[in-house]
């Protein structure tokens, strides 16, 4: 119900002089609500919707440059042992090494150790996780408690995990919690610093729209700090999961709990009983658990991004 | 003081009653001699259901007033009186939230209202509808374009159920033809739901297209310099030789304030 003002025209005629004015006729009759221009103009807009890759392709795409390295690397090794600059019983070539382990993992054994190291692994990552956060969180909140410990914890991510054993072995003998000690020292500096970048850069426009929003105290950590900081903090909990498990593999070489036959444990026995194959085994063990929960982290990192529209896409 | 002399009656329906009283405001920032004036004694009243448009060329604290009369920061001096109303604020970026879907957004001034679950989603439904975005609700923001984007972020501000509705350059980063299309809908919406709306903006057809009233502040410090009443009548085109005849004299106004910081 358009209402009918006075014109204000008559009073600026001539005002506008320089300005040359089109004439453009009367918008009348065409689709008066607009609907059609919005949602024509929304289709316009969308990005028309690419093919998908079906699945199999797309795991090919991902897996054949690994698959290559691995050749690569196999083919490399398999020359050095050809050259014969060492001896077949120090280093072995892959074909030994390969079947080796191939006879390993098909023992209950093996997959004991395997269980003992993974639930190390995850206990003390799941601590690190829980203190580094409480420890991110509270530095984050409290500008004295950053000013004074945000360097410190920086200081930490950098110092050799392995400088802590020493320590570690003085204050809880030769036992589980020396080695939880350090993976958690280990890990917890990354799982912090992830979490307080994070919410050091949650995007000053986001802050304004909590503020426009009336967001306070803890509703606006729920629904706009936390999950604002959540990318950050993810890069930080991939972070930890590699120092701890560095740490955690030094710990099981160095820190050799009586009756625990973890990874790190049956390797030091293949080494003193100089079974070079064997530690290759060991090795190659630990290189794929590593990757293992590398994928799954990057899984997660990815899904994010792609929820977030952080990837180019 | 305007260059047009009849004041215009307004209609009837719900308007009239000033909802945004500025006295005198000021605005400084800093203090001594690094003191930076940003608003000086700045006057002016926003009444019920009304439109009004706050332009000036950069420095001249157009965003500055809104964050006053957002509560988002302190006035130095003067007497800013919304009489406990609630304001809602968008911006130039549509600033969604990437974790929660288009209907998540739109439902969060809601979530944190304590509305129930039902509730919500019934409302962010009419919300998405008013807005032109219906069947879009479970879309994550970034799958949108930037006007759609504008769009959610509008509802988004309409879910806050607010009085008043400021708007700080929310077109600005739009190309022409989205922002045309927009400023109809931002009309349409705007008599829909008789809504009060302060809209700043440094585009001065934009101003005249959807304005009841262009107010034009001078830069460093800002002042109210003109206050003119748009009364063409609606729906308005952009381009059209009433819109640009009286776009044109205000250009003329404004280009001449810029001038005066030559040198």
């Amino acid at each position: 119900m358009p209402i009918k003002y006075p014109s204000a025209r008559a009073g600026l005629e001539g005002a506008g002089g320089e300005n040359t004015v089109a004439e453009v006729p009367e918008k009348v009759g065409v689709d008066p609500q607009g609907r059609d221009e919005v949602s024509g103009l929304d289709a316009l807009e969308l990005a028309p919707r690419t093919e998908q890759d079906n699945l199999g392709k797309r795991i090919w795409r991902s897996a054949w440059p690994k698959l290559l390295a691995i050749a690569i690397v196999v083919l490399i090794w398999q020359i050095v042992v050809w050259s014969k600059w060492k001896p077949d019983y120090v280093l072995p070539g892959p074909g030994t090494v390969f079947s080796d382990l191939g006879d390993v993992i098909t023992t209950g054994d093996f997959w004991d150790g395997v269980r003992l190291t993974l639930i190390r692994a995850l206990t003390g990552f799941a601590l690190a996780v829980a203190i580094g956060t409480l420890v991110g969180a509270a530095v984050s909140r409290f500008a004295p408690l950053r000013a004074a410990i945000g360097s410190l914890i920086t200081g930490l991510q950098t110092m050799p995990s392995i400088m802590w054993f020493p320590l570690a072995i003085l204050l809880f003998q030769i036992s589980e919690s020396a080695i939880m000690f350090v993976v958690i020292i280990g890990a917890a500096p990354s799982v912090a610093n992830g979490l307080i970048s994070g919410i050091d850069y949650v995007p000053r426009t986001w802050l304004r729209v909590g503020q426009v929003l009336g967001m306070k105290g803890l509703a606006k950590y729920r629904h706009l700090i936390l999950p604002a900081s959540l990318p950050s903090f993810i890069s930080g909990l991939k972070q930890g999961w590699a120092f701890s498990w560095r740490s955690l593999m030094a710990g099981e070489l160095l820190v050799i709990v009586p009756g625990a036959l973890s990874i790190g444990v049956r390797m030091q026995q293949a080494r003193d009983l100089s079974d070079s194959s064997l530690v290759i085994c060991y090795i190659i063990v630990v290189l794929v658990i590593g990757i293992l929960i590398d994928v799954l982290f990057n899984a997660a990192d990815n899904a994010l991004r792609k929820r977030w529209g952080l990837t180019g896409s | 003081m305007s260059l047009v002399e009849t004041q215009t009656p307004r209609p009837v329906t719900g308007r009239g009653d000033a909802v945004v009283r500025l006295e005198n405001v000021s605005k400084q920032y800093g203090s001594g001699s690094n003191a930076l004036l940003a608003l000086d004694r700045v006057s002016l009243t926003v009444q019920q259901g009304e439109f009004v448009c706050l332009l000036g060329a950069s420095g001249c604290g157009k965003s500055t007033l809104l964050s006053l009369v957002a509560g988002l920061d302190k006035i130095t001096s003067g007497t800013l009186d919304i009489g406990g109303r609630h304001v809602s604020l968008m911006f130039q970026e549509a600033a969604l939230f990437p974790w929660l879907s288009v209907a998540g957004n739109v439902e969060l001034p809601l979530r944190l209202q304590g509305v129930g679950k039902a509730e919500r989603r019934k409302r962010a439904e009419e919300l998405l509808e008013i807005v032109r975005l219906s069947g879009f609700g479970h879309k994550r923001p970034h799958e949108l374009s930037g006007g759609m984007r504008q769009r959610v972020a509008l509802a988004r501000a309409l879910a806050q159920n607010a009085d008043i509705l400021l708007m700080d350059e929310p077109f600005g980063a739009l190309d022409a033809m989205t922002r045309d299309i927009l400023h109809d809908e931002l009309e349409r919406i705007w008599r829909e739901q008789n809504l009060t709306v302060l809209f700043v903006t440094h585009n001065v057809r934009e101003a005249v297209r959807l304005g009841d009233r262009v107010i034009l502040l001078s830069s460093r410090p800002g002042r109210v310099i003109e206050d003119y009443p748009i009364t063409h009548e609606r729906p308005r085109r952009i381009d059209s030789p009433e819109v640009s005849g009286q776009a044109a004299e205000i250009t003329d106004r404004l280009r001449a304030e810029v001038a005066r910081h030559a040198n």
